[in-house]
Formats: C-alpha cells, structure tokens, sequence
C-alpha cells in the first residue's frame, strides 16, 4: 500500500510579487515617499537658487550666454558707490521701517486684545493694507506723493492754509527715503498686529488675574507676563519681517523705481535694474546673491531666540 | 430694396464710423504717395502658418484699431492667423528678454530703437524686406537705417516702423507775457526765460526722474546740446568729457527754476503738470498736444501751445532722437517667411498710410514716401513732428549702436548723472565720474 503525502496548505501559499516585497523594504519606502517632496524642493527652490548663485559667478548678459568668471562680480560692486549706497539704504529702510511696524502693530495688537463692540469687523478691517496687492497701494502711496497733486499737500496748502507750497515728498534723497518707510510700515502692520493678536489670546487669563490680585499695575503686567510670554512670537514675526522688509521690491519700484539720484535702491530694486532692465544678468544675480548673508543673520536670530527654551516657558532671560 | 436695418448691419455701420473716424477723412481723400516699382522677395509662406506679436500699447486709440483692422487684412488675404498682443512701454524689454532667452514665445516683437542690437543673436535677417520697401518707398530715412541695420554694415536686423519725438511745448501767451515769441537756441537763453517763468509762477518741469522717454530725451539733450556725448564714433566711452562737465553745470543752474520734484517724475508727469497749467514748458510728445485739444475743457490750454524742436544749443543741428519702433523676427519662430511677409504687408502703402494717418503724428515714418501723408498737413502745430526720423542721434551717439547702449538708457545711467548734480548729491566731476564708471562696466565687452 502506498503512502501519498499530501502538502499542508501553510505551504503552498502564493509568495508575494517583487513589487510588493520591493515596498514591502523599508529604505526603499521611505526614498519613495520622499521623493516627490524632494523634487518639489529640488524643481521650485534648489533649481532657481543654485542657478542665481551660478549667475552672480559668470559674466551672463541677456541674450548672451556667459562665462565663469570667479568673484569678478563682487569685486566690481565693492568698488561701486550705489552697491554700497544700496546696503546702507537697505538696512536703514528694514531698521527703521522694521521697528516702526513692531511699535505700531504691537500697541494695535494690545488695543484689539481688548473686549469692545464690533471686534471682529475691526480685526477685518485691519487686515485690508496686508490684504490689498502691494502695487495697488504702491500706486496709491505714489498718488499720495506726488509733488504737484499730492492730498497732503493740498490739504496743509489749499484747506488748512499752513503751508505755501507743495511738499516735495520724492524730489531728494532724504524725504524719499523716509517716504518710502512710512508707505511699507503702513503696509506692515497689519501682518504685525494680527500676528502678535494671535500669541497675545494664547496667554492664559489666569495669569494676570493672579497678577493682579498680587497688586500689579498694568505696566507690571505687561513686563512681567505678556512681554515674556510673547517672546517666542515676537522672534517669529520679527524675522519675518525683517526678511519680507529688506527683500521688498514692488513699493520702491513702483513709487521711485530708486531715485532719485539712486538714493532709494534696496538691493532687490538695484538687483532687478541691473539684471533684468540693465541686462547684466551676472552682476544682478550677485546683488541678489549678496543678500544672503543678511538674511541668513536674520534666520539665526530666529532659531537662536526660539532656541532658549525659558523664553517658551515665559522667564527672564538669563 | 432692402430698407430694414439688422443688428449686424448697425454694426457694421458702427464699424465704418469709427474706422473713419479713426483713419481721419483725409487718409480716404487721394494719396500723395508714391510707391516705386520694385521686385518683391520671394516669401512663400509656411503651410499653416499662424503668428503671434507683440508690441508697445497705443497712446492714441487709433493707433490699435488701424493696426488690428491691417492684421486682420493680412489674414483675409493668406489664411495666415496673426494675435497681435499690446503691452505696458515699462514691460515689453522684459518681455523680449524672456522670449530672447528661452527661445520661444511671440514671433515677432516690435521693440523700440535699439532692441534688435541687444538680441542680435536670436533674429533673423530682414534685409530682403527692407531693401524692398525702401526702394519702394523712397528710402530709409537716417534714424531708421541707424536702428534697423547692424553696425557697420548694410544687414538689417529690425524693421522700423516709426519714431515718435520728444520737443519743447510751450504755453506762447505766458513766454510772451515773460518777454519771450519762442524758446532761445542757446543756452544763456533758455536759462533767462526759464528763470522768468519761475518768477511769473508758470515754471518749466523736465523731468529728471527715471522715465524712459523723457527723462532720458532731457538728459541726451542737455549732453548733445553741448557736443557732449556718451561714446566717440570708435565706441569709447567719452562721457566723463569738460563738455559734460559744462552741461552738468548748465541743468545745475537750470533746475532750481523748474517747478519742484521733476528728480521724481516718470513719463506723465510733466503731462498732467501742463495739462493742470501748473507749468508753462516741458518736452513731450504730441500726445500731450491732442488729449489737450480733444478735451473741450482743455482745448483752450492746446490752443495756446506751441512745438518748437528742441534748442541746439552750440550743436550744429537740433539734438533730439525719436524713440523708434523696431520690429524683429526671431529665429524660433515656425514661419519666418510668414513673419516677413506680415511685416512688409503691413509697411505696403494700403496699409501703413491709413495706420499713420490714424497716429495724428505720434508716430513718423521710416520712409522717405510717406513724409507726403495726410497727417502732416492737418495741423500745423504736428508738421513738426514729421522729420522725426530724419534725426543723425540717437540713444550711444555718438558710437556704434550695441547691447550696451541700451543697457545705460534701460538703468537711467545719463538721467542719475544729472539728477545727483540737480539736487547737489554729487559734484558735477563726482556725477561724470561716476557714469563713466557704470558706462564702463557695460561697455566692457563692446571692444
């Protein structure tokens, strides 16, 4: 009698296909759900960065293909008067414009923390400058300005009678400068002021009734618990003001497009002259490129601020 | 017969009324020019071919109504589609150097003056086309030959289409009442009546701000009238000379009798400053002159006004370059005859007589011809405009035409230079220093 062995059923079950067990290898998912992040990242951000970068290194011109020619670019404008007139206006135009903007948005972030009738369509309408596109004020602000038909002027002149002649808003450096500086804290504010709102409604209320059952004055309060406590949101925003502030580009160009005399070239605005109306791609590309090292200062003063922790938890720093 | 009137009918009604109003009476009257007879190049035209163009927006509404009606023509008569696209003066350098770079997109641009020297490389020739019409019509007037061909030599790059002017326009009952029939040639002169419409409170405005056209046209003026110039005939920089020194010092002592904020003046400023009568002398083209006279409520202002080319100065001739329209096909495109043939057809006397006539004088002819069109015998305060293009400057004169000297006209190099001396920022030497400097840079690659 013969003896027939039959196979268990456990045995003859089906072996995955290769492309299951191919995903089935943890490295190789992880790459594949990667990927597609990492080409976005490639595509839309290393591409165009690299590629300005390789720019401020060769002699490129619009229609012209250019050579490697080392630092050549940047020697140039540390020999040219309107780079440097560009950096210093830069960095007055963010200073300056940048804490015009925290003062404003802060106290107007204070005062919109309060409870008073109509609070959210105050909020709203607080938001227009930020929500309005940036040119369309730009021309509004150039409206404002203009030396001949200005409503300042005809206001303080026709109206009111304390002046005899039009101001020049845009007409030399100085008055330009600050011109420009008090359009873009205008415009700023409102990122400001909603922002630091939002960090302002994460401190918990019992904080300052115990405050003030301990007798603190209002000053105190602000000191000892709101100043403290909004830290962490202040080094956000501020950073990214900073960074939106000295990249601007359209309310210059659109307002002075950096006169006059060149007094009111940011780096983004002499950048785009350059490179694009001027056609020295190379020489715009490294403008640009000389940015970086401000913006870089900029982003570590943000990691570095987020970085203390007592700052999150509300202490003194030590 | 037929006496009811369709909504199709009204229309086309509609049409012809505007096209007439448009095109003028005259241009329908019998034409004055004459056109050669002259072999037409062979062009035989791409099999499916559909073109796509861009070119500067019309100041006069015409301008674009003309223009589209002879494309349109164009297609009835060969099949071949043609989107014609208008965009921003500011924006069409952008636009070219986009399409320059990346090698596709439009396929033809009309640029202004120096467009074609700048993306050389990226055209083709059009010299059959230009030879054709100018033997047809009479020949290329200067300026035309000095923006359409390459340098030194008989290759045409671009194909003009017409320049446009920037001279003096004056408000004649106020420089008489100041002691003045018109604007001195020289420039003691100007100076004196300059100071006296200041104190008559009717000052001049030119604009020292970073305007294409007439920042730039004041600044060349101001160097040409005193036989400075940005490049000598070999194509060195010379613009760091004692006669821009002098003409530095001359727009020092100008300036401070111009009405305040001309540093920060674009291209309509100085417009709506004499549209407002709150100045009595600028440089403009004749644009200013018809919104003034075609508005009732300003048409007494355009009355009083008077074109004069602008002063010579110690030059031999007036010194004043019209800003040109300059065609160019470039080498992507799928239907380079197409392109050429659209552009001769619309340069052919059918079309570009209506067209110019429509202009009202913004625009003058490239050709010798049509300096007989209607336009120029409508109004005598226009004549003027009608040897725009006869002019021997031009935007790097007085050297070779080049990428270069459009860059220093694109980034206001001459315009800075005297906007710092204006306002006392810089030294006339510092400001001519300066610009050399920038000039330099530029024309780096040129020798």
């Amino acid at each position: 009698m013969s003896v027939t062995t039959l196979s268990s059923p456990v045995l003859v079950q089906r072996q995955p296909n290769w492309l299951v067990r191919l995903f089935d290898y943890k490295p190789f998912l992880v790459v594949m759900c990667l990927a597609p992040a990492i080409g976005l990242l490639a595509v839309f951000l290393t591409y165009p960065l690299g590629l300005g970068i390789w720019l401020a290194f060769t002699d490129t011109t619009i229609g012209r293909k250019g050579e490697f020619i080392g630092l050549e670019n940047f020697q140039y404008l540390l020999t040219d008067s309107l780079w440097w007139n560009a950096v210093f206006y830069s960095v007055v135009y963010t200073a300056i414009a940048t804490f015009g903007k925290f003062a404003l948005g802060f106290w107007l972030a204070l005062l919109l923390n309060n409870h008073f009738p109509f609070k959210s369509l105050l909020r709203a309408i607080i938001l227009l400058p930020w929500i309005v596109p940036t040119v369309l004020s730009a021309l509004a602000f150039w409206w404002i300005y203009d030396p001949q038909f200005s409503i300042i002027s005809y206001l303080l002149v026709d109206i009111l009678h304390w002046r005899t002649s039009n101001i020049d808003f845009l007409g030399s450096p100085w008055p330009a400068r600050f011109s420009l500086i008090a359009a873009n804290i205008w415009r700023g504010i409102p990122f400001v002021a909603i922002s630091l709102l939002a960090g302002l409604q994460t401190i918990s209320p019992s904080l300052y009734e115990a405050a003030m059952l301990d007798g603190a004055s209002a000053w105190q309060r602000f000191r000892y618990i709101t100043f403290p406590m909004m830290l962490p949101i202040l080094a956000i925003v501020m950073t990214f003001s900073i960074i939106f502030t000295f990249t601007d580009f359209q309310l210059v160009y659109a307002i002075t497009r950096g006169g006059p005399g060149n007094s009111t070239h940011l780096l983004a605005t002499l950048a785009f002259q350059r490179g694009i109306a001027g056609g020295e791609l190379g020489e715009g590309a490294a403008i640009a490129v000389s940015m970086i090292p401000f913006l870089v200062f900029a982003t570590l003063f943000s990691y570095f601020g987020l970085a203390r922790r007592k700052w999150q938890q509300g202490e003194a720093n030590d | 017969m037929r006496n009811d009137i369709t909504r199709r009918d009204a229309l086309a009604l509609g049409l012809s009324a505007a096209t007439v109003a448009a095109t003028g009476v005259a241009a329908h009257a019998q034409s004055a020019i004459k056109a050669a007879d002259a072999p037409a190049p062979k062009l035989p035209i791409e099999k499916g071919a559909s073109l796509r163009m861009l070119r500067p927006v019309r100041f006069v509404q015409a301008d674009e109504d003309v223009f589209r009606a002879n494309a349109a023509k164009f297609t009835k008569e060969t099949g071949v589609e043609v989107k014609v696209d208008f965009v921003g003066w500011e924006d069409i350098n952008q636009q070219t150097a986009v399409t320059a770079n990346s090698g596709a997109g439009p396929d033809i641009i009309i640029g202004f003056s120096d467009a074609p020297h700048i993306y050389i490389d990226k055209l083709i020739e059009l010299t059959d086309v230009a030879d054709y019409v100018g033997k047809r019509y009479g020949g290329w007037l200067p300026l035309a030959q000095r923006y359409g061909k390459k340098n030194k030599s008989d290759t045409w790059i671009g194909l003009p289409f017409g320049a446009t002017a920037g001279p003096l326009i004056y408000r004649k009952s106020i420089l008489q009442s100041v002691g003045f029939d018109k604007v001195p040639e020289d420039h003691a002169g100007i100076l004196d009546l300059c100071q006296k419409l200041q104190k008559a409170g009717k000052p001049a405005g030119f604009a020292l701000g970073n305007a294409k056209g007439d920042g730039n046209g004041f600044a060349s003026w101001a160097l040409w009238s005193h036989n400075a110039a940005l490049l000598d005939e070999a194509g060195n920089v010379t613009i760091n000379s004692k006669e821009t020194i002098a003409a530095l010092n001359w727009v020092k002592q100008l300036y401070p009798t111009f009405i305040a904020g001309t540093t920060s003046w674009n291209d309509v400023s100085n417009n709506r400053a004499y549209a407002a009568q709150e100045i009595a002398l600028t440089a403009n083209g004749v644009s200013l002159y018809f919104s003034l006279k075609n508005d009732p409520a300003t048409k007494a202002i355009a009355d009083d006004s008077e074109h004069q080319l602008l002063p010579k100065g110690v030059a031999k001739v007036s010194p004043m370059a019209g800003l040109t329209l300059n065609a160019m096909v470039f080498k992507h495109s799928q239907y380079p005859n197409a392109a050429k043939a659209f552009l001769q057809f619309m340069l052919e006397k059918d079309q570009y007589e209506p067209w110019l006539n429509a202009n009202s004088g913004y625009w003058a002819q490239p050709l010798a011809a049509y300096a007989e069109a209607a336009v120029w015998s409508q109004d005598p305060k226009v004549k003027i405009f009608k040897d725009t293009m006869n002019s021997t400057y031009y935007d790097g004169y007085a050297g070779p035409i080049s990428t270069a000297t459009g860059a220093v006209s694109a980034d206001y190099v001459l315009i800075q230079m005297f906007a710092s001396v204006a306002t006392g920022a810089a030294t006339p030497e510092a400001a001519a220093a300066e610009a050399e400097q920038r000039c330099k840079r530029y024309f780096r690659r040129q020798k």
